[in-house]
């Protein structure tokens, strides 16, 4: 009785509505690749002039172009490093204060204060650093230089602003304490509860079974936060640009008046003034910051994206 | 034999405990103690007026040692461990809320007055030298840019969401998600820069400043911010109800539109205006493209266009003769762009709250 059934005819049509949505969806998909693609592209052909510089074309005695942009790499790693030492414990204690210690019923209110922290602009961050954190830090840096000058780092002659690269390691910190909170909270906050509640049952206190169960299920997520921040860190400008009195050398002691400047606040405080191959230098040197702060975000991504439980944690 | 029996067996499991509301008051007793000592500092004079900031600190310190010790003692070291992580713990958090108490209080206490002159919101800076003026020219030139920012950003991303969410498979859609998330981290400056680099070379001047630059840049920033949230608000739609308009013969398009979309548009509109909130505050990438002006400019297309950042940016570093005027504006303007940014966000919370999707539960 049964007629066979013509497979084709029971296929729906493609409507036109269809095939034009699913088409700008994925032309706007493809269009974010390209927009990456650009970035890369634009920047690359923009600053092949600052390649080939004679040392006639910059302003502080540099060979070349690479020797003009080593001291400033350094800085933009160096501040970003001293930032995150200060800002990775910090954050974990306070994922692990909103996760695991604070009253369930404030913990979410908690957070929110905490992501009011990334919502200031960064220039606000600048006008605090420079009009309230550098004059309040300076006494305590020449107490540090005095007891403590014989250590290399905090050697003297100390700095009679405060506007030295250990203020902007603090600005800094304070700036990427919430991107390394935020996920690391939520990382906290997917430990498989029955881990938890074994630890518990087993005796342990409470920073025992944090050791046991949530520290070590949360080490990846905790890196990749971290680099995260570290991407964050490298690419802040503003806050370096105003705080920071700079001088492109590479030095290590952190409270002087001599100190190394970033990438980005470099861009920031030249670029208004440059002209003919100073604007190309300057973009080259933006070619770098893109290519460290890709491969950093690359990097943590790929660490998050290994464990998938952890997508949610934008 | 007696003896044995009459003392208590002492191990880790069976030790004492500290009464309830120890750890509250040898906190209060350790605070009073670093008081006592810097009011004796004071009244030697090795001091100028009494560190609050010091006794608290020191106070605290004094506190995690004083824990621990008495923990130990009376608890065991597992115990004593536990409490000192514990106090270790809330002091990070308060620690973090530092920066941001002082930050808000500041910026209140320097911007109010400059904020509340009558010229605030109604003059540029055009021929003023010294006190007076406004930033109308940068509050408009904010609006217009991060307008533009926003239509172009929003279509691309929330197509981009829709695709990933509804038709999205295999190697395209990884890639996507995946650069995505790489491209959230992509510094604010380098955005600027790719807005000049490219408009440099498609009208070939390699001065140029523009507000509509301004607009690429950041819409280069807002994009994948838009794409992450619109994605997880799209995700949260049940399928049942997909399901529901399939059956009814409904075309996957207009299941979409009609469908997918109205049921997630409070938390599409809330994760916009987010994304807003992060890159209206954004400096670098608009002092390249867009560059400083003091007169109002409504072109977006010619001509160098102010915004609130940059103004912040540019009355500090650049004081006239009267600094003090330029510094209290810069703080005016700080606090407007935290006003807006905090707008914005309490905006985002209320319409998430009132509208969120009634999942069945």
């Amino acid at each position: 009785m049964t007629t066979a059934v013509d497979r084709d005819a029971l296929r729906a049509g493609q409507r036109p509505g269809d095939r034009i949505f699913s088409t700008a969806t994925v032309v706007a998909g493809s269009l974010i690749l390209a927009v990456l693609a650009a970035v890369a592209i634009f920047l690359l052909v923009q600053s092949i002039p600052a390649f080939l510089t004679v040392p006639e074309d910059f302003d502080g005695g540099s060979a070349n172009f690479w020797d003009y942009v080593w001291p400033l790499a350094f800085g933009t790693l160096w501040s970003s490093l001293l930032a995150l030492l200060m800002a990775i414990p910090v954050a974990i204690g306070i994922a692990l204060f909103i996760s695991h210690y604070a009253p369930r019923r404030l913990a979410q209110g908690l957070g929110y204060i905490v992501d009011l922290l990334a919502a200031v602009p960064s220039v606000v961050f600048g006008l605090w650093g420079i009009g309230v954190l550098a004059p309040m830090l300076q006494p305590f840096y020449v107490t540090l230089v005095q007891w403590f000058g014989w250590f290399p780092l905090f050697e003297g002659p100390v700095s009679g602003t405060g506007r030295t690269i250990f203020t902007v390691a603090i600005v800094l910190a304070v700036m990427v304490l919430p991107i390394i909170t935020a996920i690391a909270r939520e990382i906290f906050l997917q430990t498989p509860m029955l881990h938890e509640e074994a630890a518990l049952a087993l005796g342990a206190t409470r920073w025992e079974m944090i050791t046991m169960a949530v520290l070590p299920f949360g080490r990846p997520g905790i890196i990749s936060a971290a680099m995260l921040g570290l991407g964050r860190a490298l690419g802040e400008t503003m806050a370096v640009a105003m705080v920071l009195s700079p001088s492109p050398q590479i030095i290590f002691q952190l409270l002087t008046s001599q100190n190394p400047t970033t990438i980005a606040a470099n861009i920031a405080l030249n670029f208004p003034e440059a002209h003919g191959v100073g604007v190309n230098i300057l973009l080259g040197t933006g070619l770098i910051l893109f290519t460290i702060t890709l491969a950093v975000n690359m990097l943590a991504r790929y660490i998050i994206n290994r464990r998938k439980a952890f997508s949610g944690a934008n | 034999m007696s003896t044995t029996l009459r003392t208590p067996l002492s191990n880790s499991l069976t030790a004492g405990k500290l009464p309830k509301r120890s750890s509250l008051a040898v906190l209060v007793a350790s605070w009073l103690v670093t008081a006592a000592v810097f009011v004796v500092l004071q009244l030697s004079g090795a001091s100028k007026d009494f560190n609050v900031a010091g006794t608290l600190f020191f106070g605290t310190v004094l506190y995690c040692v004083a824990i621990y010790l008495l923990s130990y003692f009376v608890e065991g070291v597992r115990k004593a461990k536990d409490r000192l992580v514990t106090a270790l713990v809330t002091a990070a958090f308060v620690v973090a809320l530092l920066p941001l108490v002082s930050l808000v209080v500041t910026t209140l206490t320097n911007g109010l007055p400059a904020l509340l002159t009558p010229t605030f919101f109604s003059e540029s800076q055009r021929n003023i030298v010294g006190e007076g003026g406004g930033a109308l020219h940068a509050i408009i030139g904010t609006l217009l840019i991060t307008g533009v920012a926003t239509l172009i950003s929003v279509p691309i991303g929330l197509l981009t969401a829709i695709y990933l969410t509804e038709y999205g498979r295999g190697r395209l859609a990884r890639a996507i998600t995946f650069f995505v998330d790489v491209m959230t981290g992509i510094p604010s400056i380098v955005a600027g820069l790719f807005a000049f680099a490219l408009f440099a070379l498609l009208f070939d001047d390699p001065g140029i400043r523009f507000g509509f630059g301004g607009s690429i840049a950041l819409a280069v920033l807002m994009i994948p911010v838009v794409v992450r949230s619109s994605e997880e608000m799209l995700k949260l739609v049940p399928n049942e109800l997909r399901e529901a308009a399939y059956a009814l013969g409904v075309p996957k398009w207009l299941t979409i539109i009609k469908v997918v979309l109205p049921t997630s548009v409070a938390g599409i509109i809330t994760g916009i205006m987010i994304s807003i909130s992060r890159v209206i505050g954004e400096t670098a990438p608009l002092l390249i493209i867009a560059g400083f002006t003091a007169s109002v400019n409504y072109d977006l297309f010619s001509e160098r266009m102010m915004t609130l950042p940059v103004f912040v940016y540019n009355q500090y570093s650049s004081q006239g003769t009267d600094a003090q005027a330029y510094v209290d504006r810069a703080w005016a303007g700080a606090l407007t762009l935290i006003l807006i940014v905090m707008l914005l966000n309490g905006l985002a919370r209320v319409i998430a709250k009132i509208f969120s999707p009634k999942l069945g539960r």
